[in-house]
């Protein structure tokens, strides 16, 4: 399966100290942040500081740097400075069309060939964080074969949205909606914007399952404390695993027996359905949740 | 050669990091580190060392460096020398 990113954890590019522990939380990706966590005062010594620690730190999970945006002063020397060292992934800021991905593209692959790297080994993501990227998401989503995820960026959004954060999230449903939907027919996966009342663990969850429902892959956090949380969430419950399990033992017979019609306790199994139970075992196998499983 | 023109400063008194000024010092004076650290006794050595290297990396042959380290790895010391004398030589050194 595809790799995952239920957890993809945002860590200030400028602190030495949060920059060497950040990979022994459990994120499935470190995302150091160069951008919005960086003053412009600090953006040089920030850049420094992450292509360092990328070179130097064994992580063990997926590293992704966010750089500010190629349009302003720092994004292209962000870029010089960090892709030398060989991060797993650049994520963009504030996407709003697919000519953004391009030009982070073309600079990748320039970077790629000096540096000796094999051609399309740093993956990238982009954050959509106006309605103007909304609208063009699909074409944001599959402008590079480079691209592996889209992602909200959840306050902007609601600026230029001209709303602000609930507690039930409806002012999300048309972007999240949107972002999954064009991350989904690009073959990417969609990762929820940041949950930032850190302290409402009870309000974090139901975001999670909420985002889950929809079809997202994934969560930005920005505390180590939300990690285990939506992990928790995203994981096949027991029940969901036996009955995935059941699924393919049914469809399984059925073909053996040449038959046409496969029924599981009265219901139907059809094609999206045993898909549906592959994805899930797939999912606790690569959780190491089944005994005995491969 | 790169040359410092200015005094410039990186990095932070916080844990795990290290405040690096850099300033012009005489021709021919070379790296001259004053280095303040509560490993200096164990790690003193090697730090200035990894200042020394990574300034002389840079270009630079004279230079004034004062270091207040609060525990900081090499990679960090090197990062903040980096940006130090970047600032210090207007942008010169990579």
């Amino acid at each position: 399966m595809a790799r995952m990113r239920r957890s993809m954890m945002f860590v200030p590019g400028n602190n030495p100290g949060m920059l060497i522990n950040a990979g022994i939380y459990g994120a499935d990706t470190i995302i150091f942040c160069v951008e919005d966590a960086v003053s412009v005062y600090e953006k040089d010594a920030a850049r420094q500081l992450v292509a360092n620690a990328i070179r130097n730190i064994k992580y063990p999970c997926e590293v992704a740097v966010r750089i500010n945006h190629i349009s302003t002063p720092y994004g292209r020397d962000d870029l010089a400075v960090i892709l030398p060292a060989k991060p797993d992934m650049i994520r963009l800021p504030k996407a709003e069309t697919a000519a953004d991905i391009l030009d982070v593209d073309e600079i990748i692959t320039a970077a790629e060939k000096k540096c000796g790297f094999e051609a399309g080994s740093i993956k990238m993501m982009a954050a959509i964080e106006t309605c103007k990227g909304i609208m063009n998401a699909y074409e944001i989503a599959s402008a590079s074969p480079r691209m592996e995820a889209l992602a909200i960026g959840g306050e902007d959004y609601l600026a230029d949205l001209r709303t602000s954060r609930t507690t039930h999230g409806d002012e999300f449903l048309a972007a999240r909606s949107q972002i999954v939907v064009a991350a989904r027919a690009a073959g990417i996966q969609a990762i929820d914007t940041v949950y930032s009342d850190i302290n409402n663990e009870e309000g974090f969850r139901n975001e999670i399952t909420r985002i889950k429902e929809l079809g997202f892959d994934g969560k930005s956090v920005i505390n180590p404390r939300q990690i285990k949380i939506v992990h928790d969430v995203f994981a096949p419950t027991q029940k969901e695993i036996d009955h995935a399990e059941r699924v393919l033992k049914a469809y399984e017979e059925a073909l053996a027996k040449g038959s046409g019609v496969i029924s599981l306790n009265g219901k139907m199994i059809d094609g999206p359905i045993v898909a549906r139970a592959e994805r899930a075992l797939a999912y606790a196998d690569a959780l190491g949740m089944r005994k005995g499983a491969k | 050669m790169v040359k410092i023109t200015k005094p410039a400063q990186a990095g932070t008194v916080e844990s795990n990091d290290i405040m690096v000024t850099v300033a012009p010092a005489e021709s021919g004076s070379g790296i001259v580190v004053e280095l303040t650290s509560p490993v200096i006794k164990k790690y003193g050595k090697q730090i200035c060392a990894v200042i020394e290297k990574t300034a002389k990396d840079c270009g630079i042959q004279d230079a004034l460096v004062n270091a207040n380290d609060k525990g900081a790895l090499d990679c960090t010391i090197e990062a903040r020398v980096k940006t130090a004398i970047a600032r210090a030589c207007a942008g010169e050194a990579k």
